[in-house]
């Protein structure tokens, strides 16, 4: 009877976690789905708690006590800048999760492990442990704890490989040898360093592709922990959270034009390495001041604004917002346009942009507002560099070259926010700055913007 | 014999499951992508119910100590997911409605 009880349960939640998905298809029933997948959530722990086997409750309280306190914690208090951050980091936790049951599920059972589980639990500790090691290190790169630049060395793709095929080959022997513990802990050992060596030559501008990935593994191993183990919630939620963010790296690489095997093998800064392309000599600038800027703003009928890591890390989405308000007091009409890598994970700049109140029917997808720059009087670029460098279009030997760009050169006018004349991530020139329309306003984003709205009320 | 019809039969949830995602998830919006991770995130947080078993069962030292700490880092994911999930899908905002 308990355990139709526990398996009603389980199919409860199943259903509740796939409407609660089902909901994010748009902003208005994302918050009720959320609250169904929560409640979903809810029974499969209640369910759990039934089994016979949990005798005792004191260490599972204190887990989860200790869990909900640093959960809620990072939720309330994470700025919203730092959610790739968190993202990434989270995606240790749920890999960790399930690497150390797949290591006490094999420590008990040891030996008489059949094939079959010792297939899934090999699995779910290899994706598993790989997940936790790549995701602290994306956390280390978005943190700035490390270097976010790639690093890259000889042969560094060999020995990736070559120590995969390894870790593989233990995974292999192990369904069929399943009591060598020695190499069972020799494999997890190499997935924690293939974790790390695989997104060490990782660039920022590649970690939306990376993060999705590592959600796809976690997914794939809370997955694999269900096969092991005989649970279905888990399986399914695991092949959910698995496709989605597999459907979301598959979008990222798309949106950069690049396969999936480019991404991880071929370092972005690396590719430049044959000398650059095109350098800036010879090419000036036309710089502008906060009261040019202010001025044509204020005379623009229409601005499509594009943002980019840069308005994150400036920190600009309120000011950016407040220039908005400027030009439609004025009686201008003003777009934000996303580019779908803008940022260093999938819907970044969407996420700021509600954050600083901005309407979300106001944000265009690239596709929906591309055709529309032709007829923008400025298009107001903050902080954003590759997913505008027209030598995506033109450029075969530019590294971006063939990545759907947004059509920012073909506003009647441009005004670059900019830090100063560095490259951008990828480290490749960016004619669009040399254009004819081009205006340049250096200056730290927010700052420059919080002076042009004041600026505007004076015009 | 039974082992492989067993492993079958949660293949079958498995790539069911998969599809059903596939299919559910790629209607979502480029403006919720974010959110969608989160949530994602949170309901991959469901290695909780294997945690669980490994904590409060009376399989040994080991066991209950990975458990413990398998417990504590997906709750960490479920209660910090869904929270700033919602904290996240609250912000989302269309025109004019909702301003002062």
């Amino acid at each position: 009877m308990r355990d139709v009880l526990i398996q009603v349960l389980y199919l409860a939640s199943s259903v509740l976690f796939i409407l609660g998905l089902k909901g994010l298809s748009s902003a208005k029933s994302a918050r009720n789905g959320m609250f169904l997948a929560e409640l979903g959530m809810l029974l499969a722990v209640v369910g759990t708690l039934l089994h016979l086997e949990v005798v005792r409750f004191q260490w599972i309280l204190v887990g989860l006590t200790v869990g909900s306190v640093i959960g809620a914690a990072m939720a309330i208090f994470m700025p919203m800048t730092a959610m790739p951050q968190r993202i990434a980091i989270s995606h240790a936790f749920g890999a960790l999760a399930a690497t150390l049951v797949g290591i006490s599920e094999y420590s008990r059972h040891g030996t008489d492990l059949s094939h079959g589980t010792m297939a899934a639990l090999g699995f779910e500790v290899m994706f598993g442990s790989l997940t936790v090691t790549g995701s602290l290190m994306a956390f280390g790169k978005l943190q700035e704890l490390m270097r976010g630049a790639p690093i890259t060395y000889r042969f560094q793709n060999l020995l990736n490989i070559s120590l995969f095929i390894a870790t593989f080959g233990l995974f292999i022997f192990l369904i069929f040898e399943p009591s060598r513990a020695d190499l069972f802990y020799l494999m997890i050992g190499l997935s924690f360093l293939i974790g790390v060596l695989m997104v060490l030559p990782i660039g920022g501008a590649d970690m939306p592709v990376v993060i999705s990935l590592l959600n796809s593994y976690a997914g794939l191993a809370s997955a694999a922990t269900g096969f092991a183990i005989g649970n279905n919630v888990l399986i399914i939620a695991g092949a959910l959270d698995g496709t989605s963010g597999f459907l979301l790296s598959i979008i990222m690489s798309k949106a950069m034009n690049r396969s999936f095997a480019n991404v991880i093998f071929g370092a972005f800064g690396a590719v430049a390495e044959g000398g650059p392309a095109r350098t800036a000599e010879g090419l000036t600038v036309r710089r502008m001041t906060v009261e040019d800027a202010a001025v044509q703003l204020a005379y623009a009928r229409s601005v499509i604004v594009v943002p980019g890591y840069g308005m994150a890390v400036a920190r600009a989405q309120e000011a950016v917002r407040e220039v908005a308000e400027q030009v439609e007091k004025r009686g201008g009409e003003v777009k934000f346009a996303i580019h779908p890598v803008a940022g260093r994970m999938p819907g970044h700049m969407n996420v700021l942009l509600a954050e600083a109140n901005v309407p979300y029917n106001k944000l265009f997808e690239m596709d929906e507002i591309n055709g529309q720059f032709a007829g923008a009087d400025v298009a107001l670029v903050v902080g954003a560099n590759d997913v505008v460098n027209p030598a995506a279009r033109t450029d075969k030997s530019s590294p971006i070259y063939g990545m759907p760009i947004l059509n920012v050169d073909q506003a009647k006018s441009v005004i670059v926010l900019k830090r100063s004349m560095n490259p951008g991530f990828a480290g490749i020139e960016n004619d669009l700055f040399y254009g004819p329309k081009t205006s340049m306003l250096f200056g730290d984003a927010r700052d420059s913007l919080t002076k042009l709205a004041v600026e505007m009320k004076n015009v | 014999m039974n082992q492989l019809l067993m492993l079958f039969m949660q293949l079958y949830v498995f790539v069911l499951a998969g599809i059903l995602g596939y299919v559910v998830i790629s209607r979502v919006p480029a403006l919720l992508h974010t959110p969608l991770m989160s949530a994602s995130n949170a309901i991959s947080g469901i290695s909780l119910v294997g945690s669980l078993v490994a904590a409060g069962s009376d399989y040994g030292v080991l066991s209950t100590v990975l458990g413990t700490v398998a417990v504590t880092a997906a709750t960490i994911n479920v209660v910090g997911g869904f929270m700033i999930t919602d904290r996240m899908l609250k912000m989302f905002k269309r025109d004019g409605a909702d301003k002062p």
